[in-house]
């Protein structure tokens, strides 16, 4: 019994940094129907700066508020002066760019940091709760990490439903051209999309980079993850997004437990396939078309 | 008429690659004024909007508002200069509430509350289902939402596509009147496209009637109306 509340509690923990990653392609998807699969890319880059400033500066605060804030520029500037060319065009255009840039991205970190993954601090203890005598397989660092995915997923939510820049880039995502006519400045609300998913990203890279260590290649399963847990709960839907990879966080737990940590790829594959298969538009699909 | 010529149109020209979708159009809409543009499917109207607001690039010709060049201005500004364009289709985003469509149409100018009620009072069954989405609403009450949008900007020209494709008659009736009042109560020119020439004669002060993207007839409306060759052979009534 406490061998399935450890594995609960620790695929709560890691499903929440999937359904990090998972809101970072859900939100681009949504506003320029683009899969960023450069998504990985551009978070081990805002890691590797966290890296770096805390190695400087001996402070892990100070790395996580610049990597987050380089998020934020990184997302615009892709977005600005690479996607800009490819959205609205075919698909398959702007899976290619995103391939480039992610292999741009994790060459030029091997260049300037070196392929030897290196070590990143957690924010938090990693040791366990004491409970009774044992210790769960659930840290403070957990808890940050569970508390700050839900502070974020609620804050982008309140945005998006409450204020007139959410609204904007809502219906920019929805309807661009219909937006336009009403002035809304839908480049403008693309860029600002892109930025705030990259910063999502990038929170998700800190949080997850003390259990993957951080090397040019390190996040590539994590965007995998991140993809699974995004089609699982809907590519469109940014709550199913966040339930999306709370679910898949659970059940690669429970098969790494039960099962053995090499099946873990696998598993998130027999579940990426069978979504595909038995409802391809993920849980919280509510439209089938769209009509305008 | 003595009002001045709000939107000016000269000799517009619009090319999809070796396709002349409008081939030398030229119109003018004073303020409070309604002018009409039929014609069969395909006949150019569609294109002729989106021409005029910048959706589609035009290859020749002038499109002027209170004298003043609009072609050349992006799509996001045309309506900062006074003119809205109610797409085919009513383009209301479904996924967003009544209310939401209804703010969108006023945020570049920071429409407050007030405009909010002003679009209410005009269109009262709207205030019931604020807060519903849009695609919970019937034809007729997207017809009032889209129009109500365009209204939230202020603007002092009104393009409208096909307001009545797919209304009941009696809901077409009504949309047309209203569209009468509103031209004469806040003085606004519409430039109205529409299939059904019979309801948009009935309320038009002009009519242009468009044939393979050409002006094969510029009349009074009643005129028009009155054109028992024209009418068979393009209005169909």
């Amino acid at each position: 019994m406490t061998r399935f509340i450890d594995l609960t509690l620790n695929g709560i923990s890691t499903g929440a940094v999937y359904a990090a990653v998972a809101l970072a392609l859900v939100m681009i998807w949504r506003a320029t129907r683009i899969v960023n699969f450069a998504q990985g890319g551009m978070l081990m880059i805002t890691t590797f700066i966290a890296s770096s400033v805390i190695g400087s500066s001996g402070s892990y605060w100070l790395g996580f508020a610049v990597a987050l804030v380089c998020g934020l520029v990184l997302g615009a500037v892709v977005e600005r002066v690479l996607m800009r060319r490819v959205e609205g065009g075919p698909p398959l255009n702007a899976v290619i760019v995103a391939l480039g840039l992610l292999i741009l991205l994790e060459a030029g970190a091997g260049m300037i940091w070196g392929n030897t993954p290196r070590s990143f601090p957690p924010a938090f203890s990693i040791r366990g709760y004491d409970v009774g005598g044992t210790t769960l397989l659930f840290s403070p660092n957990d808890t940050f990490t569970v508390l700050v995915v839900v502070a974020v997923a609620v804050g982008l939510a309140l945005l998006f439903r409450y204020t007139a820049v959410g609204l904007r880039m809502r219906a920019s995502a929805l309807a661009p051209e219909v937006a336009r006519l009403l002035g809304v400045r839908v480049g403008r609300m693309f860029t600002l999309g892109w930025a705030l998913a990259a910063f999502v990203g990038s929170l998700a890279g800190l949080l997850v980079a003390p259990s993957v260590f951080v090397g040019p290649n390190q996040f590539d399963p994590i965007l995998i993850f991140g993809f699974t847990a995004a089609v699982l709960g809907g590519l469109d839907s940014p709550p199913g997004a966040v339930v999306g990879g709370i679910l898949l966080g659970l059940a690669l737990s429970y098969v790494s437990g039960y099962e053995g940590a090499s099946l873990v790829t696998l598993a998130a594959l027999v579940v990426l396939i069978a979504v595909l298969m038995i409802r391809p538009g993920g849980l919280f699909s509510t439209r089938k078309e769209r009509r305008v | 008429m003595g009002a001045p010529a709000v939107l000016e149109v000269e000799r517009l020209t619009t090319d999809y690659g070796p396709v002349r979708a409008v081939d030398g159009v030229s119109l003018t809409v004073r303020g409070g004024s309604i002018t009409a543009v039929l014609g069969a499917n395909g006949a150019g109207k569609t294109s002729l909007l989106r021409t005029i607001s910048g959706l589609e690039r035009a290859s020749a010709g002038q499109v002027r508002l209170d004298g003043e060049d609009l072609l050349g201005v992006a799509v996001e500004d045309i309506v900062r200069r006074g003119l809205s364009h109610v797409p085919e289709g009513r383009g209301v985003i479904a996924e967003l509430s009544t209310e939401e469509n209804l703010r969108l149409g006023g945020l570049w100018r920071g429409a407050d509350g007030a405009a909010l009620e002003e679009a209410y009072a005009l269109f009262p069954p709207l205030r019931e289902r604020r807060s519903q989405l849009a695609a919970s609403l019937s034809g007729g009450e997207r017809q009032m939402l889209s129009i109500g949008r365009a209204l939230m900007a202020g603007p002092r020209v009104l393009l409208l596509d096909e307001p009545s494709l797919g209304l009941a008659p009696i809901v077409t009736a009504q949309i047309m009147q209203l569209i009468r009042t509103l031209a004469a109560e806040r003085g606004l020119a519409v430039l109205l496209v529409e299939q059904n020439a019979r309801s948009a004669l009935s309320i038009a002060d002009r009519g242009i009637v468009l044939n393979l993207g050409r002006v094969v007839a510029d009349d009074a409306a009643d005129a028009l109306a009155a054109d028992e060759d024209l009418r068979q052979a393009y209005l169909g009534f």
